[in-house]
C-alpha cells in the first residue's frame, strides 16, 4: 500500500515537471475535484423550502425599523429618482451591482418581492434588521453573512434611491 | 487546648464581624488605600464613561494620548510630532508634510505641555495645543476629530519648553525658548554665549474660528534659560509670567554653574502692552525660514508652506512692558491663580515656594522702586512684590495646580510628594507621597479660572516596583487621588505611555457630545478620492501608477490589477466608502517600505509603493472589519521593467 503511494506520487511529479515546461497552459485539476464533492454531497438544505431567500416573494412583510409606511405614486418621480441614483452610485453599488447578484442582491426586480418599506427599513436599519427581520437574516446567510452596511442614508435620501429602484 | 482554639475562633469571628460593620458603617469618611470605597470610586462599570478627558503629553513619544478620569483607562493615542505607522501619519502622502520643518522632515520630537483652548478664562474644548520641544514646533489638535490639524515652526527658539500655554481668550498660544541660542543663527564661539546668546518668547496669534497660527511677534530676551510660563487671568489677563534659569548665562557644566545665583527671575511681560506697539508699527522684520503645516479635513491632506520672515521686538524699545521679579533659586514651575493675584514660582533648589503678588508688583512697577536692571530691563525688589512663602520641609518643588476652593496643589520632586496648602494664608493643610519622584501634576481645569477641582493626577518620573517587572525599560506612572475632602487620598496607581510630562484635563461632557463619529463622503475633496465604487480606475503618469481605490466591507475596488512594472512608483489613493461609526479599513501592501493606512469612513489616504520584484503580490485589510475580514484582500502583478502589459484593474471579473 505504502508503495502504492510512493510510486503514486512519483508519478505525479513528474506529471508536474512535464506540465511546467509548457506555459501555463494547464489548467489546475484540483477546483473540478473539490466541485465534485460538493455535487455529491446532499444538500444541507438550510431552509425548509426549495425557495432561496433572495427568491422569496413577500410583500406583506415591512421589515423593522423607522418606515412604517410608504405611498408610492402611480407615476414614477423621475428627477427624485434621478436623485437616488446618484446616492446609489455613492453609496451601495460598491456591493449592488444593478442587475447581477455581486456582494449583495440586485436591487432589479425588488419591489416585486419586497414591500418598499421592508426595502427603506433594510437600508435605513440594517443592524436591526438582520438580527430581528426573519428574512433579513435569511438572506445574510445566503450571501455569505456579508453585512449590509449602514450607510447612514437619511429617511429622504433612502426614498429616492426607492424611487430609483422603480425605474430599473 | 480546646478552650484555646474556640477563643481563637471567637476571636476571628468578632474581626469578621467588626470588619462587616466597619465598610457599612463608615463608607466614605475612611482612609486608607485599602478601603473599599476608594476602589469604587476608580471604577467605571464595563459600558459606562468616564467623567472627564485627560490628555497626557507623550514626551520623548512626541506623541498626546487621552485616557480616562478617573478609571485611568487609555483611550488613543494621537500623532503629533511622530510619524505613527499605526495610522500611516507621517508616513501617508496626505501627512508627511506635517512634519516638515526648515531642517527638512522631522520624524520625531519630544512633546511637553498640553493646554486646551479657552474663552473667558474657562476651557472651552475646542483645541488642545502642545509643544515640540526638540526641534520647536507647536501643534494645534482638534476636540472634535482628536486629531493634528495644524504644526507651526518657531524660529529662532532652541528648546521649545515654556510652552504652549494659551492666554484667557486663546488669543495667543505661547512659545518660549528653554535654550539661548545666537538670533539670528551664526557661527560664533561657545564661550563668547554672554552678552550675545538671546531667547525668543514667541506670541502666536489663534485664529477665532478656525484656529489657524500665525507667529505675531517674538520678544528677543537677554540669554537666559526660560523655563515655563503660564498667562495672567482674571485681574492679569494681559500680562504672561516666564521663570527663568541660568541667569549667569553659562555656556557649559551648567549643572553646577547655573546655581551660582541666589535669585534668578520670573519674567512679567506686558503682552497687551507689546501687542498694541506692533499693531502701531512697532518692532523689526527679520529674515527667518520655518514651516507652517495645515491639514485640511475636507481634502484629508495636509500642506506645507514655508514662511521667511518673523516680526522681533527688543523689550527696551517698549517702556513698561517687561520686568524681572527675583525668585529664588532656579525657578522651574511659573504658576497663575484662578483668580490671577498669585504668581508661583517653584524654585527647585529652595525648600520654599516664593509666592509674587500681582497687586504688589503693579504697585512696583508704578512706585518704579527697582532694584537695578538687566540688560535694560527693570528689576523689581523681591521684597515688595513678595506675597508670601510656603515653608512646607518639602525638597524640590517643581509645579503646583489649583482646586475652586482656594487650595493649591504643589508637587516635590526629591521628596516625592504632593502638598496641599492655602492661598492666602500659606499654611499647610495635607501632604501625600508619590511613587515616585513627582513632576508636574493635574487637575481638571486647574490652569484656568475654573478648576474641577475633584481629582489630582501626579505623574511621576519613577515607576520601579509599582508593577510588575518588564525589563529595564518602563512606562511612566502616575496616581490619581481624590481631593474633594480636606485631605488627600490616594485613589489609583496607572501606568501612562512614552514620558508624561504635562497634562490637561476636562470634564467629558463638554467633549463628548461633539466627537466626530465619520467624515461625511459628500464632503470629500480629495482630488484623487473614489466616491463611487464606478470611479475607481488605474491610471499611468510616466512611472507613477495612481490607483483609485475604495474599500467596503469586505472588499476592495479594484482587487485585481495588472500592468504595474519593476521601477513603478505607485500610488495606492485608498478611499473608504463606509457611513457608519468605528467601520475603519485598513490596507498593507507586502514590501511596503512606509506603513500601513488606516482609513476612517469617508476619509482618502494615500501610500507609495515601489516594487522591486517581478511577481504576484497580495494586499489586504488590516483592520478586522466583518466575519469576512479574511477574505478583504487582491492581488497587485509586477511585471518586468520592459514588459507591455497593458494596465487593466477589475473586482469579481
Amino acid at each position: 500500500m505504502r508503495k502504492i503511494i510512493k510510486s503514486s506520487a512519483v508519478l505525479f511529479s513528474v506529471l508536474m515537471m512535464s506540465c511546467g515546461g509548457k506555459e501555463e497552459k494547464k489548467k489546475e485539476g484540483f477546483s473540478v475535484d473539490r466541485a465534485k464533492t460538493t455535487t455529491e454531497q446532499p444538500a444541507p438544505a438550510p431552509a425548509a423550502t426549495d425557495t432561496k431567500p433572495s427568491e422569496t416573494v413577500d410583500l406583506d412583510n415591512k421589515g423593522v425599523g423607522p418606515i412604517t409606511s410608504v405611498n408610492l405614486a402611480a407615476e414614477i418621480d423621475q428627477e427624485m429618482a434621478k436623485q437616488g441614483e446618484e446616492i446609489y452610485s455613492q453609496m451601495c453599488l460598491a456591493c449592488h451591482r444593478v442587475d447581477k447578484k455581486f456582494i449583495g442582491p440586485a436591487p432589479k426586480g425588488v419591489l416585486e418581492r419586497r414591500s418598499p418599506e421592508w426595502v427603506m427599513n433594510m437600508i435605513l436599519n440594517p443592524e436591526v434588521m438582520v438580527k430581528e427581520d426573519p428574512l433579513a437574516k435569511a438572506l445574510l446567510a445566503e450571501f455569505n453573512g456579508a453585512p449590509m452596511a449602514n450607510q447612514n442614508l437619511t429617511e429622504e435620501q433612502a426614498r429616492a434611491v426607492l424611487e430609483y429602484f422603480r425605474t430599473l | 487546648m480546646k478552650k484555646h482554639i474556640y477563643l481563637v475562633m471567637g476571636l476571628f469571628g468578632f474581626a469578621a464581624l467588626f470588619t462587616g460593620c466597619g465598610n457599612g458603617n463608615q463608607g466614605k469618611g475612611s482612609s486608607g488605600a485599602l478601603n473599599s470605597s476608594n476602589a469604587e470610586k476608580v471604577y467605571v462599570a464595563p459600558g459606562e464613561h468616564d467623567e472627564f478627558y485627560a490628555f497626557m503629553s507623550g514626551g520623548y513619544s512626541g506623541n498626546l494620548t487621552v485616557y480616562g478620569l478617573p478609571s485611568g483607562r487609555m483611550f488613543k493615542e494621537i500623532p503629533v510630532f511622530s510619524q505613527f505607522p499605526t495610522s500611516g501619519y507621517g508616513y501617508s502622502e496626505e501627512t508627511k508634510p506635517m512634519l516638515n520643518t526648515s531642517h527638512g522632515f522631522v520624524p520625531w520630537d519630544d512633546s511637553h505641555h498640553p493646554d486646551i483652548s479657552q474663552t473667558n478664562g474657562e476651557l472651552d474644548g475646542r483645541w488642545i495645543f502642545i509643544n515640540g520641544n526638540n526641534t520647536p514646533r507647536i501643534a494645534r489638535i482638534s476636540l472634535t476629530t482628536f486629531e493634528t490639524e495644524e504644526i507651526i515652526e518657531v524660529p529662532n527658539s532652541a528648546g521649545n519648553h515654556s510652552s504652549s500655554f494659551v492666554t484667557e481668550n486663546s488669543e495667543y498660544v505661547v512659545a518660549g525658548t528653554r535654550f539661548s541660542v545666537p538670533i539670528p543663527q551664526r557661527d560664533m564661539p561657545i564661550k563668547e554665549y554672554k552678552g550675545n546668546f538671546q531667547g525668543a518668547l514667541s506670541f502666536i496669534s489663534v485664529d477665532p474660528e478656525h484656529g489657524h497660527m500665525d507667529i505675531k511677534f517674538q520678544i528677543i530676551m537677554p540669554g537666559f534659560n526660560y523655563d515655563l510660563s503660564h498667562p495672567g487671568r482674571g485681574k492679569s489677563h494681559g500680562w504672561f509670567f516666564f521663570t527663568t534659569y541660568n541667569t549667569e548665562e553659562a555656556s557649559t557644566l551648567q549643572e553646577v554653574n547655573s546655581s551660582q545665583n541666589d535669585k534668578d527671575f520670573i519674567a512679567a511681560i506686558n503682552w497687551k502692552k507689546v501687542e498694541e506697539y506692533v499693531n502701531n508699527g512697532g518692532g523689526t522684520k527679520m529674515a527667518a525660514n520655518y514651516a507652517h503645516n495645515v491639514y485640511d479635513e475636507s481634502t484629508h491632506t495636509a500642506t506645507s508652506t514655508m514662511k521667511k520672515e518673523v516680526l522681533t521686538v527688543n523689550p527696551i524699545d517698549i517702556p513698561g512692558a517687561v520686568f524681572f521679579l527675583p525668585t529664588p533659586k532656579s525657578p522651574h514651575g511659573c504658576d497663575v491663580d484662578p483668580t490671577g493675584q498669585y504668581i508661583i514660582g517653584n524654585g527647585k533648589l529652595s525648600a520654599d515656594l516664593t509666592i509674587h503678588s500681582f497687586d504688589n508688583m503693579i504697585a512696583a512697577i508704578e512706585g518704579k522702586k527697582f532694584d537695578g536692571e538687566a540688560y535694560g530691563i527693570p528689576i523689581l525688589k523681591f521684597e515688595d512684590v513678595l506675597a508670601g512663602t510656603v515653608k512646607s520641609g518639602g525638597l524640590g518643588p517643581l509645579h503646583t495646580e489649583f482646586d475652586a476652593e482656594g487650595n493649591a496643589y504643589t508637587t516635590f520632586f526629591i521628596s516625592s510628594e504632593v502638598v496641599k496648602w492655602k492661598l492666602g494664608t500659606w499654611e499647610v493643610i495635607d501632604r501625600k507621597p508619590t511613587y515616585y519622584s513627582v513632576g508636574h501634576l493635574m487637575i481638571p481645569g486647574g490652569n484656568s479660572r475654573k478648576p474641577f477641582g475633584k481629582y489630582v493626577v501626579a505623574l511621576n518620573k519613577i515607576t520601579k516596583d509599582r508593577y510588575l517587572p518588564v525589563g529595564p525599560e518602563m512606562e511612566h506612572s502616575a496616581q490619581i487621588y481624590d481631593i474633594s475632602g480636606e485631605k488627600m487620598e490616594l485613589l489609583y496607581d496607572f501606568p501612562t505611555h512614552g514620558e508624561p510630562h504635562y497634562a490637561a484635563g476636562i470634564p467629558a461632557e463638554l467633549l463628548a457630545p461633539k466627537s466626530t463619529k465619520f467624515y461625511k463622503l459628500s464632503d470629500n475633496k480629495h482630488p484623487y478620492a473614489t466616491l463611487g465604487a464606478a470611479d475607481s480606475k488605474v491610471v499611468r503618469d510616466g512611472k507613477d501608477v495612481h490607483i483609485y481605490m475604495s474599500t467596503i466591507r469586505s472588499h476592495f475596488t479594484p482587487d485585481n490589477i495588472e500592468g504595474v512594472k519593476v521601477g513603478d512608483k505607485v500610488y495606492f489613493h485608498v478611499t473608504n466608502q463606509e457611513q457608519d461609526f468605528d467601520v475603519p479599513h485598513g490596507f498593507a501592501v507586502i514590501g511596503a517600505n512606509t506603513s500601513e493606512l488606516l482609513v476612517m469612513p469617508g476619509q482618502t489616504k494615500t501610500i507609495i509603493w515601489e516594487p522591486k520584484k517581478v511577481g504576484v503580490w497580495p494586499f489586504y485589510c488590516t483592520d478586522f472589519c466583518s466575519a469576512l475580514h479574511q477574505e478583504m484582500q487582491g492581488y497587485i502583478r509586477v511585471s518586468p521593467a520592459n514588459s507591455n502589459i497593458d494596465l487593466s484593474w477589475s473586482l469579481g471579473e
